[in-house]
């Protein structure tokens, strides 16, 4: 049996490398720990400039879910000393998990306005986000669309594309309508936007653009972001064409402002290289990192003063909504009944 | 895989003379369902005993009771001098320690390895004489030039041969052989049957073989020990089963017989191929009497000493006999009689034959009174 | 029969044995089985932790939905995967036709293709935007979506295709390797009673490899069942889709973990009514006889039609997304090897293989276990550990890191209390945990495969090795070992391709700075900016295909007699 001795051997050799290249928790305080929501690809400039300025090395471990339950579960032994989400619902969910700490810290309070971070200091928004409407150059005038209210009007019937109610960004839009119309107001405003739609909620929010671009409908509902990232996106030049075929509508711009929405850092409870921690956020919402965001990533960044990038200040000046963020998350639950009581991702015609 | 296998150290390396096999009011049962029930089965060194039953009578079971793949539920059985399983609480020797030869119906011979490691299997590394002996009794059979090929490639005979081989490398002190010739071709069954015979009696080992072939027990057992359901009806010789059964379902063990229904009349038992004596049967005793087929004799009427007139229904040559088929005279209730006659006899279908049985051959079985 | 004379005079207790208290094999496979079960139990746990109630809102709302749509999910890929795996095996192994030695090692090829890759490169070819439709447009003229008609990719049919094509492998190999075992004379008898080849399938062949057939269809819609990232992907709300849902968006991982209860609670049953069905029809070989094939000599259009019906598969499940991932490998190859392509390679490879070497051996012990008859709690346990295929990765993700970490702790506050030695997280936070929850995962891969070759290995041969004076030890090594040598390789060969393929577990469980191929291709997939991945996706496929092709190897010469030989 030399075959099954081989395989057996090549398991032992294969197993002890595994084990030999774990990295074992260590006490140095010149590192830091991420838990990030964020794709590392995305997040690797600001992270090798932190590392170039305070000579602290960031270990990051990506993922979309799972990371609350593990940092509970490892309990004091939790490796992980900050997190990184893109979206305010996750930070909350941190934050009510009870795998938290409160921060003090004047440069954070001096960089981030009080409405971007957690009265307890528990997290960080770092950078802000609209969520816009791309809407055909050719097939809606301007002045037509202006508010998420007109979004049930039944001109646009058919001409509507949105990715599932159940995603993240969605779900944090329609919570705040609950917040301004109350659970009955949202519902009949989502089952109006569903009868407006063209397609089945799919894809992601550029999807929603290139339909624009295809014709499939005439208007889509995105992150402001995008929009920048398609207009300048080298590699993939079609995407230039779906940008070219849209114009960028904040929308009730003459009463509450835009839905925002933030992505946000904070500091685990069991954080054991709290300071590194704290000093990664600081980092991160300081004026090179805040320029970082909004040059590659286009957003709009937090810190007063940060000047837009070039691209996103040709949208012109807008309003965003100053909703609580912590109210948005908490209603986030009874966003996602109502997406389901509406079935919203069944599409129009169901 | 190096590991040695020795047989228990105390066994000889030459066949063993002095074990026999004691299985002493064994019972056994699966679940709810008994298969055996208080069986004593005796085997002699040098004997070669046939359990002889139907298939379900209980017979495997008790060969794997005996090799100790079923823990023995109840009884004791003993190799030699050894208790090797007690049911009553005593210990259960594992398969291994008995040092039993097997052989199984399917020959479960392995399929990853050549004919002579599978021979081998149960003998030590340097157990140099078994191995010799492995390679001579390989050439003696005629397998001399397949120990290297893989048992697939084998007939069923050599396969056969190869399983028994097998079973008897070790120098087993008890030999067990389940159905050893069930899988065979007809034909080459009888040659075989006696290859296996002259093996078995030159290793003068005990062997408990199970069958469900009369023939086969006839012409392999010193000792036939006929199974019914779980229980040893009978036991004896094979000439004392075959003509003194103590039972109908031992008699018919043998192939179909004819039955006739009888009752003592004026001190002779009445039936319709005449009046037979009555055996010390009380008058107006009913009995049950049966006639093998190569008991009844058959001869051209019109001699003198005239029998039953039965007309022939049918009449076949085998070649060494022929088979008739034979119904009363008047053709009455339509029973028919099988008999077989030596040679070739063959009489016209409708032409009548005399029909004689000799006292010393009919099987007289009384009927409980009413 | 029971004789009445013969039970008076013993006690009866002496007749039936203690089955309900497992013996030390019992014991053995009991522990194991529970080893592996712990996520699995870990889940039922979290689902009884209290949390506000979300079956009164998932009953008024979307239950239903989610339910019919899984049903049509694995129904269609029970459906999919059963006509396209006993297809094309009854074609390779009985008919005679140009191409078939290709086909015959050439079908297994899809299995290593990871499904959330085959669904991008089918929406990136099928949209609107993609390459057929594009073509289409230029050949017709057709100038926009309102002048044709075309099918939408990103529904449960793009789902249902693109699962079973992925999946449909498991089928094929294990109803190949049920084909090769049959008796030719059943097939002949067939035959010769007036049955055109056609019937004979249908009426003989196909009754006969039913319970691998089952088994494969099983492991496939187990598979179906735990996705996540393809139904996501394709826009398909199912069961598990309603999982993480209530999960991440209402906060609620209890009631996620209610819901994964009810989704093992229904596996369990399915698995239950099938052997139920199948108790009775275990069929036996009548004839040993090793005889050459049958070949049914196609020609002319039948031959062009078998040649196609098993092209068919493999050039949409391999042979397009593989010259998909290398267009897009060659523009895109710099984004993969800036990121350490080497190190990733290794850590998914060596990974696999660790998992695969573990996953057989607790696999050999669970089988081998019960083949040592013990009770039914064992019996029981090991079934229960099993379903884990279809448990939804991430979830039995978390299963996973509440049991090991709450193992951590209390090591770690042991060992500080006694040594004042921090040991810190030994498993949870190492990739043992990864190990450990492919383990739970994939048992049923590993379990299956070994249980159903021990089951060859008639019993005879074990009594025969005992009486020969094996141990039962020795048994097990100069026997079995040997005799299972092709089912170990099979499964850990498919254990080794699914953890190259898996996701949602190393993600979740991954220490720090650990990458594997997958984890690297989901940041860019999850952004749906697959391309730029696409050397890493290739090396999946690639890495997979190693195995997948020794797989079809073997499975081809195990058959007894076959030409080349089963033999060393």
């Amino acid at each position: 049996m030399p075959h099954m001795k081989r395989l057996f051997a090549a398991g032992l050799v294969a197993a002890s490398t595994v084990f030999g290249a774990t990295t074992w928790a260590q006490a140095a305080d010149q590192e830091v720990n991420l838990y990030s929501y964020r794709q590392p690809f995305l997040i690797k400039p600001l992270l090798d400039a932190f590392t170039k300025e305070t000579g602290i090395k960031v270990n990051v471990v990506f993922a979309k879910k799972g990371m609350l339950e593990k940092i509970k579960a490892a309990g004091d032994n939790s490796p992980a000393d900050a997190v990184l989400t893109v979206d305010i619902g996750r930070l909350y969910a941190l934050k009510e998990g009870g795998v938290l700490q409160a921060v003090k810290s004047d440069t954070l309070e001096k960089n981030i306005p009080a409405h971007f971070r957690d009265p307890e200091g528990m997290w960080f928004g770092l950078t802000s986000r609209a969520r816009v409407a791309l809407v055909s150059k050719e097939r809606v005038k301007p002045g037509e669309l202006t508010s998420y209210e007109d979004l049930v009007d039944p001109k646009f019937k058919g001409r509507i594309c949105v990715r599932s109610g159940k995603n993240a960004y969605n779900v944090a839009l329609i919570a705040s309508m609950i917040a301004h119309h109350g659970e009955e107001g949202a519902e009949k405003w989502l089952q109006g936007v569903k009868a407006n739609l063209a397609r089945k909620p799919q894809g992601n929010d550029r999807a929603q653009a290139k339909a624009v671009y295809e014709g499939v409908c005439d208007i889509a509902i995105t992150n402001n972001y995008y929009m920048g990232k398609m207009m300048t996106n080298d590699e993939k030049p079609e995407q230039k064409k779906w940008a070219a075929a849209v114009r960028l509508t904040y929308l009730n711009q003459g009463d509450r402002g835009n839905h925002m929405n933030v992505s946000g850092a904070a500091v685990t409870k069991s954080a054991k290289h709290k300071d590194a921690a704290v000093k990664l956020i600081e980092f991160l919402s300081g004026d090179a990192a805040q320029k970082i965001y909004a040059e590659d990533n286009q957003e709009y960044p937090v810190k007063p003063g940060v000047p837009y990038s070039k691209l996103v200040q040709s949208w012109g000046e807008f309003k965003g909504d100053t909703l609580s963020l912590e109210k948005i998350a908490k209603l986030r639950p009874a966003a996602s009944r109502l997406v389901d009581k509406v079935g919203f991702d069944d599409g129009p015609g169901s | 895989m190096t590991s040695p296998m020795a047989p228990p150290a105390a066994a000889p390396t030459t066949m063993s003379k002095a074990d026999g096999l004691h299985m002493l009011n064994v019972s056994h049962a699966f679940g709810d369902h008994t298969v055996v029930s208080g069986v004593s089965v005796f085997v002699n060194p040098g004997e070669l005993v046939c359990l002889l039953g139907p298939s379900g009578c209980g017979k495997t079971t008790l060969l794997r009771l005996a090799a100790g793949l079923e823990d023995l539920q109840v009884g004791r059985i003993t190799i030699g001098e050894d208790t090797v399983a007690d049911g009553h609480g005593g210990p259960q020797m594992p398969p291994e320690k008995r040092n039993v030869g097997l052989m199984f119906q399917d020959f479960a011979l392995f399929p990853h390895l050549t004919v002579y490691e599978n021979i081998v299997f149960g003998l030590a590394e340097k157990d140099r004489p078994r191995r010799q002996w492995a390679r001579d009794t390989l050439a003696t059979m005629g397998l001399g030039d397949y120990a290297d090929a893989f048992p697939h490639t084998l007939s069923g005979g050599q396969q056969q041969r190869v399983a028994l081989l097998r079973a008897l490398a070790p120098a087993p002190r008890v030999l067990l052989l389940d159905e050893p010739f069930s899988g065979l071709d007809v034909n080459r069954r009888a040659q075989i049957r006696q290859d296996t015979f002259q093996i078995l009696s030159r290793s003068g080992i005990a062997t408990l073989m199970v069958t469900h072939d009369p023939e086969e027990a006839m012409f392999m057992a010193d000792r036939i020990m006929v199974m019914q359901d779980g229980r040893i009806v009978q036991s004896g010789t094979p000439v004392e089963i075959y003509f003194h059964p103590k039972t109908v379902f031992v008699a018919e063990l043998f192939g179909p017989v004819n039955r006739l229904d009888c009752r003592v009349e004026n001190g002779a038992l009445v039936s319709v191929l005449g009046p037979f004596p009555a055996n010390g049967l009380v008058e107006g005793a009913e009995a049950q009497v049966l006639v093998r087929p190569e008991a009844l004799n058959l001869s051209q009427p019109g001699a003198t000493d005239a029998g039953t007139l039965l007309t022939v229904v049918s009449a076949r040559s085998l070649g060494r006999s022929s088979h008739l088929t034979l119904s009363l005279e008047d053709g009455g209730d339509g029973a028919l009689f099988n008999a077989r006659m030596p040679g070739v006899f063959l009489p016209e279908i409708g032409s009548r034959v005399s029909a004689r049985v000799a006292p010393e051959h009919l099987l007289i079985f009384p009927k409980p009174a009413p | 029969m029971p004789h009445p004379a013969a039970v008076a005079d013993r006690p009866a207790a002496r007749y039936l044995p203690a089955r309900l208290i497992p013996d030390r094999w019992g014991v053995l496979t009991l522990a194991v089985a529970l080893f592996v079960a712990t996520p699995l139990i870990a889940v039922a746990t979290i689902a009884l932790t209290p949390a506000p109630d979300i079956w009164r809102h998932l009953y008024n709302t979307v239950l239903f939905g989610y339910i019919e749509r899984t049903v049509t999910l694995i129904g269609g890929i029970g459906l999919g995967t059963f006509v396209i795996g006993t297809g094309t095996a009854w074609l390779v192994t009985m008919c005679r036709f140009p191409g078939r030695g290709l086909f015959n090692w050439a079908l297994v090829l899809p299995l290593a293709v990871p499904t959330y890759i085959l669904a991008f490169v089918f929406t990136d070819q099928l949209e609107y935007a993609g390459a057929v439709q594009g073509t289409l447009r230029e050949i017709f003229g057709w100038r926009d979506r309102q002048d044709y008609w075309f099918p939408e990719i990103r529904s449960m049919g793009g789902a249902i295709t693109v699962m079973t094509l992925v999946l449909y492998p498991y089928v094929y190999l294990l109803a190949r390797a049920a084909f090769l075992e049959q008796s030719v004379c059943v097939l002949e008898v067939s035959r010769t009673l007036g049955k055109t080849a056609w019937q004979s399938f249908w009426n003989v062949a196909l009754p006969l490899a039913r319970p691998a057939i089952v088994v494969g269809m099983t492991l496939a819609m187990m598979e179906a069942l735990n996705d996540f990232g393809t139904v996501d992907f394709f826009g398909v709300k199912t069961f598990t889709a309603g999982i993480y849902d209530v999960w991440l968006n209402m906060d609620n991982i209890s009631g996620a973990a209610q819901l994964a209860s009810v989704l093992m609670i229904f596996v369990v049953v399915l698995v239950v009514m099938e052997r139920m069905a199948r108790r009775g029809q275990r069929y036996h070989h009548t004839s040993s006889k090793i005889q050459a094939l049958p070949s049914y000599r196609l020609s002319g259009v039948k031959a062009a039609l078998a040649a196609v019906f098993c092209a068919f598969p493999i050039l949409l499940g391999f042979v397009l997304p593989a010259s998909v991932l290398l267009s897009y490998a060659v523009v895109f190859f710099d984004v993969t090897l800036k990121a350490n392509y080497l190190t990733i390679t290794l850590n998914s490879i060596s990974l696999s293989l660790g998992a695969a070497v573990i996953a057989v051996a607790i696999g050999l012990i669970l089988a081998y276990g019960l083949r040592m008859g013990s009770g039914p709690l064992p019996r029981a346990a090991v079934r229960f550990a099993s379903i884990g295929y279809a448990v939804p990765g991430a979830v039995l993700a978390i299963g996973v890191i509440v049991p090991m970490a709450g193992l951590d702790n209390a090591i770690d506050a042991f060992s500080e209390r006694v040594f004042g030695v921090s040991t810190g997280l030994l498993f949870s936070g190492t990739v043992i945990a990864i190990l450990y929850g492919y383990l739970a995962r994939f048992l049923a891969l590993s379990f299956g495969t070994v249980e159903a070759g021990l089951g060859k290995v008639s019993r005879n041969m074990d009594g025969a090795a005992r009486t020969l004076g094996a141990s039962p030890f020795q048994t097990m090594s100069r026997v079995h070992f040997p005799l299972l040598r092709t089912s170990l390789l099979t499964a850990g060969l498919l254990v080794f391709v699914d953890c190259m393929k898996e996701l949602p577990i190393t993600i979740i469980l991954r220490p720090f700075g650990y990458d594997t191929l997958a984890t690297f291709v989901f940041q860019y997939a999850s952004d749906e900016l697959f391309e730029e991945s696409a050397l890493g996706a290739l090396t999946i496929v690639a890495a997979g295909l190693i195995p997948v092709i020794i797989l079809a190897l073997t499975t081809l010469r195990s058959r007894p007699g076959h030409a080349g030989g089963g033999h060393p």
